[in-house]
């Protein structure tokens, strides 16, 4: 063996910089997509645990149909496929954004709302059904009361298992650079391109994408610990 | 204030409300007694329809029950209902509690709102705990905060579902004592209890049950002095000397 280790490739210069600006967009992805799949995922739970049948049949459709299909065809599907029925001024919105960029957040936003919703129903599930009954007598709607009682409870009980889905969603968006994102792996692919030091480019990436994990348990589990915990629920 | 007519509820094979007729009058205190399994619970839960009826009339607030265009939703509203096991909302502080069905149900402006929840919580004896949360209060404490919550919402009833039965006997007093003032001031409840001194002394009208028929209704003197019905004569030798 005698390949040359040169870590200044990817600790300064021009290739320091495109890494950077991977790492922001792998951020932004993630933020944007974490942020979007936790609300899709609250609403995709409630209409899962609806009375009312065709909700209920199109939340469970949807979670059968985007938890059984591979993310890659799913961002694919939104890149290549979409915009060819989507109306015109979606299709103007969405390249406003960057279309790469938002079928990369859509992907990866809905796909992950799968998962997140059903992590959110068996918290649901572990609230006694006395709350729901004392948020019905004071005179809430079903939704009201999901929404002001039973969910704020049920995703305290649910932060374990919503940290392994953001780490998923996180180390997922590396995909999408297969759609031509210029996201972190992206850029450690380009770097190794153009100066052949795989080893250097992609230990950088690996270790971006782990302090990146780090930092989402070690927040989570800090806003837990310090503004969730002491809230005892039961 | 709340009549009922004929009303028959079933779960399954058990007929756990058979032909109940009973009009609660508006500003009357009713208390409900009976064995355990008796219905008595269910009763009270018909009245805001945290149990369906299938069977007879049921006017609660000149609204019917069974009546699809009736908005349950803002019947419930003007019935407050305390629970056995109190519920409060555990995430939420004990102002919270109280505020949140005024806010969002009644629009009523959170300043507002919390005066009126800080002046519920002197009237149950409890203004600086209105920052606690619900684990840190004792069962007596909770219920009564449960109770301030049932009032915040300005209600026309209350309900009280066995509201002593989950504490610890020395703080079934403060409980009932909040519930005594309450009966005093006017306001129109049904309480289900085992506490027969609170029944005796606050009670317009007693009801006794068994097995979801109601088989004695007296006003309190008449119903412990003389009751009429075997198993109410029986019912109350148990409770008032267990050991005999």
């Amino acid at each position: 063996m005698n390949y040359q280790f040169d870590w200044a490739v990817v600790t300064s210069g021009k290739y320091f910089e495109w890494l950077v600006s991977g790492v922001v967009v792998t951020v932004k992805i993630s933020v944007v997509s974490i942020a979007l799949s936790f609300l899709l995922g609250l609403v995709i739970a409630v209409m899962r645990m609806s009375r009312f049948r065709p909700v209920y049949w199109f939340a469970h459709g949807y979670l059968e149909f985007f938890r059984n299909t591979p993310l890659l065809v799913q961002i694919f599907f939104w890149y290549f496929g979409s915009y060819k029925v989507l109306p015109d001024a979606v299709n103007q919105w969405l390249n406003a954004q960057g279309f790469e960029f938002a079928a990369a957040v859509i992907a990866l936003t809905i796909y992950t709302s799968a998962f997140i919703a059903e992590d959110i129903r068996s918290g649901v599930r572990s609230i006694p059904k006395e709350q729901m009954e004392a948020a019905r007598s004071a005179g809430f709607s079903y939704v009201r009361s999901m929404f002001y009682i039973i969910l704020p409870q049920a995703v305290r009980l649910t932060i374990p298992p919503l940290i392994n889905q953001f780490l998923n969603l996180t180390k997922n968006s590396s995909l999408a650079m297969t759609i031509g994102v210029a996201e972190l792996m992206y850029q450690a692919r380009q770097v190794e391109s153009y100066t052949f030091k795989g080893f250097e480019a992609f230990s950088a990436a690996t270790v971006v994408y782990v302090g990146l994990s780090f930092a989402i348990t070690g927040l989570m589990t800090l806003y837990d610990r310090k503004v969730l915990q002491p809230i005892k629920v039961r | 204030m709340i009549r009922f007519e004929g009303v028959h509820k079933w779960f399954g094979a058990l007929h756990v409300l058979n032909d109940i007729n009973l009009h609660v009058k508006p500003g009357e205190v009713v208390v409900v007694c009976g064995p355990s399994g008796s219905g008595k619970s269910t009763l009270i839960r018909t009245i805001n329809r945290l149990e369906p009826i299938q069977e007879g009339k049921l006017v609660v607030d000149g609204m019917d029950l069974l009546d699809k265009r009736t908005d349950i939703n803002k019947l419930r509203a003007e019935i407050g209902f305390v629970f056995q096991q109190f519920n409060l909302y555990p995430h939420l502080t004990v102002l919270k509690n109280i505020t949140l069905a005024p806010i969002k149900i009644r629009k009523v402006p959170p300043k507002e709102a919390e005066a009126q929840a800080m002046a519920l919580l002197e009237r149950v004896g409890l203004p600086e705990k209105r920052d606690a949360h619900p684990a840190q209060l004792s069962g007596g404490q909770q219920q009564r905060v449960a109770i301030a919550r049932g009032l915040a919402m300005k209600p026309k009833i209350m309900l009280f579902d066995e509201p002593t039965s989950a504490l610890d006997p020395e703080m079934i007093g403060e409980v009932l004592q909040v519930m005594k003032d309450l009966a005093e001031s006017g306001m129109t409840m049904m309480v289900v209890t085992h506490e027969m001194g609170f029944a005796r002394e606050v009670s317009d009208r007693i009801v006794f049950m068994d097995h979801g028929v109601i088989l004695e209704t007296a006003e309190p003197e008449e119903f412990f002095k003389n009751p009429k019905h075997d198993r109410a004569k029986q019912f109350l030798k148990q409770i008032l000397s267990p050991m005999h």
